[in-house]
């Protein structure tokens, strides 16, 4: 690891520490540094404060935290897998798996049916969409996965998945097309995407979930390496290619499918989080990149909520549409920088 | 000698689900340590299905293929990668990544599962750097290198997996001629160097000819024709390998002609470069340049001063080669 590339970690794990404590202070009203660190570290103080910080703006920040970190992971796999800068999570038509899960729950004449099992079964209503969303996610996935195997060609995979997407997001669009207004509502919301919903309850699962993905890419950092010249290359240095790719699709898009269905689809964050780590640090080197990524993508879905939640005001904006507006004039200033504009896949 | 690579009866080509179609059968190949071998061929016949056989890139249609004494079929992918290091046409795009780093991929066969650089590994990396003559390049990002540097680091790559067999496919072909004759020169000087045998499929036909040790040149027909390649010219292999084009291939010099001749014969009297330059503007205003004084050929005299031509009654001179060449070209449209 070269000085600068040291540097800019450390850089980067200062910035984490300074947005993460932003986001507990900063809300609708904001608490101060003193009495978030004493909720913190477990001191018995005042009472409503420490209630906030511990139940409501810890696990929504831990949660963003979590969620940035898979999403980028998940989009420097496949961008290194597909050897396209414009790959991400959702490359393979994950999101629209799980819209479509979360529409037909949401929308669908059998939600009510749904409903009144979900409340008979002590489910409730947000809890049924995240299983929903695992449902449709996974179903897209698997369809992919399956008929992906027979397929030599990444670039092939890649417009699989993109035409999969299309296709799930027009059965999307005649059930919104059929659906009345109150439930559109309910489908809209789900839709802006938001990092609040994620209760400790939900964190016991939603945790070990996406931490286990990000290992997973931790651990195949030599695996990316080595896909970074082509799988042609990758095969005659000793990779077994197929299987890589397996592993590597399979956990980049349940990192994906994991967030989407808790947070809702957050946009760009898989796309723009890898390009800002290879432009600060110079380098397609995973050993770094990974590690990078982990920081700046946590920090970055950090920064994404505090601005949401548009501090110091009761108003809130939808969680994707900020983090839209921030990702993608940073991909635009990365490829326009980039000398050759695109890389060739 | 153990040879490096042996084929045994090997037959490659493409498969359907129903059908093989071979384009190259029966090959019983060797290639031993420290030689170098130029496969050649025109465009299409299956130079790339051959080397990417060789390779286990894709299976033998029949036959077997040996690597340092073991069948391709019976050893693993890190083996594999042990033995026989592979530099591709295709060019490489990776955005920001080291020379250094790069080459360091090369030592993916040799580095556990987290790929911890060892000390072992290190020596092996800037051995390979210096081995291809990038010690100066080692830090810059390789996607600013020129098309013939890369090529120079990819094949240090390759040589980071300590490799005995390094195959190539058509390494040169984005290269500029310097870069091509220096790539094919590296290739030879790492024969000589180590126990390295090196497989290279090439265009740069002339370059092979005067550099290979060993010739496999693919006959039409589905022939593969091997040896030294003075041995090969004697045959005759390469005129017939290349004929029924519009060029000849000139056994002496070893290289290839336009077949021309059709404005009759031409002698050139004089010595040396001039004489020698003389013959290939007369050649290629369409003169077959004979030895003999022909009873109604052009005779040209090749001097210090210019050039002068003593036929059709008339005396014509020139200072130089253009001059010469405006002159022959007045002479066709005359007659």
């Amino acid at each position: 690891m070269t000085k600068r590339e040291a540097m800019t970690l450390v850089g980067l794990v200062t910035l984490l520490c300074v947005v993460f404590l932003l986001s507990l202070v900063l809300g609708s009203t904001a608490i101060s540094l003193h009495r978030v660190l004493m909720a913190l570290l477990g001191t018995p103080s005042d009472g409503t404060s420490a209630i906030v910080v511990r139940t409501i703006r810890l696990p929504r920040s831990v949660t963003a935290m979590l969620a940035g970190a898979s999403l980028g992971i998940a989009g420097l796999q496949m961008q290194t897998l597909f050897r396209n800068p414009l790959a991400d999570p959702f490359a393979l038509g994950i999101s629209s798996g799980a819209s479509l899960g979360v529409a037909l729950v949401v929308l669908s004449s059998g939600y009510g049916a749904a409903a009144a099992f979900g409340s008979a079964t002590g489910i409730r209503g947000d809890a049924l969409i995240t299983a929903a969303a695992i449902v449709g996610a996974a179903l897209v996935l698997g369809l992919v996965l399956i008929v992906s195997s027979r397929i030599v060609n990444p670039t092939t995979v890649l417009i699989l998945g993109l035409m999969f997407g299309y296709a799930v997001s027009a059965v999307v669009t005649v059930l919104v097309g059929a659906s009345q207004p109150e439930r559109l509502a309910q489908w809209a919301q789900w839709g802006f995407g938001s990092f609040s919903g994620v209760t400790w309850q939900r964190l016991q699962l939603f945790g070990p979930l996406t931490f286990f993905g990000v290992l997973i890419a931790a651990a195949t950092t030599k695996q990316l390496n080595a896909l970074l010249l082509g799988e042609s290359y990758a095969r005659s240095m000793g990779l077994a290619v197929r299987r890589a790719r397996l592993l590597t699709m399979l956990s980049a898009s349940v990192l994906g499918a994991v967030v989407t269905a808790f947070c809702g689809p957050i946009s760009f964050l898989g796309i723009a989080v890898p390009h800002v780590c290879r432009g600060l640090l110079s380098t397609s080197d995973h050993r770094v990149l990974v590690p990078a990524v982990v920081l700046m993508g946590s920090a970055g879905a950090l920064f994404a909520e505090i601005v949401s939640l548009l501090p110091g005001s009761a108003g809130v904006l939808p969680l994707n549409a900020v983090t839209s507006l921030m990702g993608a004039p940073v991909v635009v200033a990365v490829l326009l920088r980039s000398r050759r504009g695109v890389v060739v896949g | 000698m153990t040879a490096a690579l042996r084929t045994r009866d090997l037959a490659v080509g493409y498969r359907t689900r129903r059908t093989r179609r071979a384009v190259l059968e029966h090959v019983n190949l060797a290639v031993h340590p420290g030689e170098l071998v130029c496969l050649l061929g025109p465009n299409g016949i299956g130079k790339s299905t051959l080397l990417r056989t060789l390779a286990r890139m894709q299976p033998a249609l029949w036959g077997s293929v040996h690597l340092g004494g073991s069948d391709l079929r019976s050893i693993t992918n890190i083996e594999l990668a042990r033995c026989l290091g592979v530099v591709l046409t295709e060019r490489v795009a990776v955005e920001a990544l080291s020379v250094r780093r790069l080459v360091e991929l090369g030592r993916y066969p040799h580095s556990g599962w987290f790929r911890r650089i060892t000390d072992s590994d290190r020596t092996a990396v800037e051995w390979a750097i210096d081995a291809v003559g990038a010690r100066h390049l080692a830090e810059r990002d390789f996607s600013r290198l020129s098309d013939g540097e890369r090529q120079r680091v990819m094949i240090g790559r390759a040589l980071a997996q300590e490799p005995v067999l390094l195959i190539l496919d058509e390494p040169t072909a984005f290269l500029d001629v310097p870069s091509r004759v220096e790539l094919i020169g590296l290739l030879r000087r790492l024969t000589r160097e180590r126990p390295l045998a090196v497989v290279v499929s090439t265009h740069d036909l002339e370059l092979a000819l005067r550099t290979a040790d060993v010739v496999w040149l693919f006959m039409p027909g589905g022939e593969l024709v091997t040896g030294a390649p003075e041995d090969v010219v004697l045959a005759g292999n390469l005129a017939r390998a290349f004929e029924g084009r519009q060029i000849r291939f000139h056994p002496e010099e070893r290289s290839f002609r336009l077949v021309t001749g059709d404005r009759g014969e031409a002698v050139v009297h004089g010595a040396g470069l001039r004489a020698r330059l003389a013959a290939a503007v007369l050649e290629r205003e369409g003169y077959a340049v004979t030895n003999a004084t022909a009873a109604d050929g052009l005779v040209v005299h090749a001097r210090e001063t210019g050039w002068r031509v003593t036929n059709d009654h008339t005396e014509r001179s020139g200072a130089d080669f253009a001059s010469l060449a405006a002159f022959l070209r007045g002479r066709r449209t005359a007659s």
